[in-house]
């Protein structure tokens, strides 16, 4: 498998550090109450097929929101997570 | 057909003619007491146990493949009860117990060896953690050794004790530890259940999980709907996807974890084996493979194959721990998905919606739990009260924050297991 990170291309998986499941993003408000905050850090959608999740470039040092198939492992990219979060 | 040895010898005599297929091949009926979704190990023996412990033969188990072709068919094979947790304690110690009896309450060779466990140690630190390890085995009831090198040496000639950067310390022995022929269990169920009346349909993927009120009515299958008054959930690294047809998110994330074996050999490993500095442990079958394994991929897979980097490691480690391992060959390799749970520990428990049940959450270690979830599930279902040995396995304990398992104690979030 290859990973592709926005600044350096398609690298060797080794590179890159797995983050999880890209939901951790949508982080609740701190207003909304200990179920909303307990579904966030627990509860998954765990799609078979294709995902969005969290991938670091330990050389760059870049967080990215990866755009994956979990069942035939392809890597279609991704964008920075700061601009997702934008 | 009751299985002997007589019957083997009377068979050999005869050309073998007499065997006969062990379970049948029935239609799926319209409407059952309870349904359980998943034919795997954990499922066939939650069928068997419904019908032996509790009389309830009114029971499906749908199966989207065929017997013993999910991770009952993928793991390598160890069976052990050493885990220090209360709540996990106590279950795999029962689970042990049900091995050491398991051929002859299924009347099937499935195979149990208890060649004994050694988990070795490298550092004085991790000699304290695995002594911590072995008095919680051992006040559990359960069996466990700490060797130092010279009691390692006995068992183990064949390390590397004395590698530059790993040296051996010692290691935790765990006598009544050892293997299992991995499909004789699902087979060995499989019949028990089909025995007592437990329809057992294959090539029947459930499609559709039907609610009314909040209760429970049934499933729609790839064979045609089926109603029942419970259903049960246990589908392992497809949990999800399941849980998904009843509108329930799961705390778990599927991921691969590879295993690998070598061509057949002498007898040469004769317990099983685990590295405590990398990832790797090893055992030999009785068909003469040198079967071992490591660590997940680390990416949410479904794919039941993984990547090379892991494959590295593994072969690394092993080289690291036993040199000698470099003249055999890799025969093969492969992957199962692996249902992880932020904690590292399983769910065995209710749903918020009347009849539904869920069993998910073994990680990288459901098939030595086989007899005992199979024993917890069917008390579950049955009763409505959870098991004993496993009331701790509560869906709950992530939001509550109560009862965490964290075995590893490296925290009870996803990707830290």
């Amino acid at each position: 498998m290859r990973v592709i990170c926005p600044h350096c291309g398609e690298r060797d998986r080794r590179e890159f550090t797995y983050q999880g499941a890209a939901e951790i993003l949508e982080r609740p408000s701190p207003e909304v109450g200990n179920d909303d905050w307990a579904d966030y850090l627990h509860l998954r959608e765990n799609p078979a097929g294709e995902t969005k999740d969290m991938w670091y470039h330990d050389p760059c040092g870049a967080w990215i929101v990866m755009h994956r198939d979990t069942v035939s492992h392809a890597v279609h990219g991704g964008e920075l997570a700061s601009e997702v979060r934008k | 057909m009751r299985y002997s040895g007589f019957k083997v010898f009377t068979e050999g005599l005869t050309g073998n003619k007499g065997w006969k297929p062990v379970w049948r091949d029935p239609e799926p009926k319209a409407e059952y007491d309870i349904v359980l979704i998943g034919g795997g190990g954990h499922g066939l023996s939650t069928a068997y146990y419904l019908a032996k412990n509790h009389g309830l033969t009114n029971i499906a188990v749908l199966e989207k493949g065929y017997i013993g072709s999910g991770n009952i068919g993928r793991n390598t094979t160890i069976v052990r009860a050493n885990y220090s947790l209360p709540g996990n304690s106590e279950f795999y110690s029962h689970s042990l117990k049900l091995w050491e009896n398991l051929e002859s309450e299924l009347n099937y060779n499935v195979m149990h060896s208890q060649r004994g466990l050694i988990n070795l140690f490298h550092s004085d630190g991790q000699r304290d953690a695995f002594a911590r390890r072995g008095n919680a085995m051992i006040n559990q009831g359960d069996d466990a050794i700490l060797l130092d090198r010279d009691g390692v040496r006995q068992h183990l000639p064949y390390l590397d004790f004395d590698n530059i950067r790993f040296p051996v310390y010692g290691g935790l022995y765990h006598p009544r530890g050892g293997t299992a022929r991995h499909d004789a269990v699902a087979w060995g169920y499989a019949r028990g259940a089909d025995m007592r009346g437990v329809d057992l349909i294959q090539n029947c993927e459930v499609t559709g999980i039907d609610i009314e009120g909040g209760q429970v009515r049934g499933v729609r299958t790839s064979r045609g709907v089926i109603r029942a008054k419970k259903v049960a959930m246990v589908a392992a690294g497809r949990s999800g996807q399941v849980a998904a047809m009843a509108g329930m998110r799961l705390p778990i994330e599927s991921h691969i974890l590879q295993a690998f074996v070598t061509e057949g050999l002498k007898p040469v490993i004769h317990h099983v084996v685990s590295f405590g500095m990398g990832h790797f442990y090893i055992s030999q079958s009785d068909k003469g493979g040198l079967v071992f394994g490591g660590d997940l991929d680390f990416y949410s897979s479904y794919a039941q194959r993984g990547n090379l980097p892991m494959k590295e490691h593994v072969m690394e480690a092993a080289m690291t721990l036993m040199p000698m391992i470099g003249k055999a060959r890799v025969l093969r390799s492969w992957g199962g998905i692996m249902d992880m749970s932020p904690d590292g520990s399983p769910i065995i428990d209710k749903t918020h919606i009347d009849g539904l049940f869920v069993n998910c959450g073994w990680n990288y270690g459901g098939f030595k739990a086989v007899p005992a979830s199979g024993w917890a599930y069917a008390h579950l279902i049955a009763t409505g009260e959870p098991h004993e040995t496993a009331k701790r396995y509560r869906l709950d304990r992530f939001r509550t924050g109560r009862g965490i398992m964290d075995e590893e104690g490296t925290g009870s979030q996803h990707n830290l297991h």
